[in-house]
């Protein structure tokens, strides 16, 4: 890649990533839908929500997914630089009118790869005590 | 209405030509709070190293669910658009996506089962130049909930 990109001799197992709080609002949901062009009233009309069994409106999986690889492009310097991202969607993200919601990422080194210069990293997403996102994990390719 | 697993292994024709734009990057980065400049400086981008302003990771889901949308919307496949939830969600990038692409999809059903009541389906889209250049793979399991 080039300059300003986080260097392989730099990371190591166990390394910890600079924590990101997202804090979501219905306004960051309706932002989201209109740019990703996800339409589903579930994220946005608490009474459709309620009215298919959701206790509220829920942010979308992808919203989430997308703010918490956030967290792996600041660390590493270039987004253009994540080569692979998956998730599980395990537990929705309620979204109050009067609070909105807050999702706390971390992330960790889980594996270096000197000779391909990658890394995999291990995100965490928590909204309170909730795990929203499983097996989250990107791999990197470094300086 | 069961979900139809004979739809496993279909393959669909690809789609249209999906123009990925600068300012469409501009508003997907904003609404996930991707502030690296690489998606919105172009002189930024350029010193990196691409041709233009380059899309956050997960923007490829916007040209997935295009494919998608072929299989949800077949009456055939049976699949009620009110009871899916989203299960899980890959992208492997064979490199960013990149402002002035003209991108089309190829959309496979990989599995369809049926798991405690609900029906789970993975769908994988191949995104691809115009000319033919893979760009991402992106590999998408829905859960439709079982009726009441």
């Amino acid at each position: 890649m080039s300059q300003g990109v986080l260097s392989v001799s730099d990371v190591e197992v166990g390394q910890e990533l600079p924590p990101r709080t997202v804090h979501i609002s219905r306004a960051s949901l309706v932002q989201y839908a209109g740019a990703s062009l996800d339409r589903n009233p579930i994220h946005w009309d608490e009474r459709f929500a309620r009215s298919v069994g959701l206790p509220d409106v829920i942010a979308q999986g992808m919203f989430t997914m997308g703010s918490a690889i956030n967290v792996v492009s600041d660390w590493v310097g270039d987004a253009g630089c994540i080569v692979e991202y998956g998730t599980r969607f395990t537990r929705p993200v309620v979204v109050p009118y009067e609070t909105g919601a807050d999702v706390v990422v971390t992330g960790v080194v889980t594996a270096v790869d000197d000779q391909n210069r990658r890394a995999t990293v291990e995100l965490t997403a928590m909204c309170g005590t909730d795990k929203v996102l499983g097996r989250a994990t990107a791999v990197v390719v470094l300086g | 209405m069961a979900v139809n697993a004979g739809f496993t292994g279909r393959v669909y024709p690809p789609t249209a030509p999906y123009a990925v734009g600068r300012e469409k990057i501009r508003e997907f980065a904003e609404a996930v709070g991707a502030d690296d400049p690489v998606h919105t400086d172009r002189t930024h981008a350029r010193a990196r190293g691409y041709r233009d302003v380059i899309a956050p990771p997960t923007f490829a889901v916007v040209i997935a669910q295009q494919c998608d949308r072929q299989l949800i919307a077949d009456p055939e496949a049976g699949i009620d658009f009110g009871r899916v939830v989203h299960g899980e969600q890959r992208f492997v990038h064979h490199r960013p996506l990149t402002a002035g692409d003209e991108i089309v999809g190829v959309l496979t059903v990989d599995s369809v089962r049926q798991a405690g009541g609900h029906a789970m389906v993975t769908t994988r889209s191949e995104l691809s130049t115009t000319e033919g250049e893979p760009v991402c793979t992106a590999t998408s399991t829905i859960v439709i909930r079982g009726g009441e």
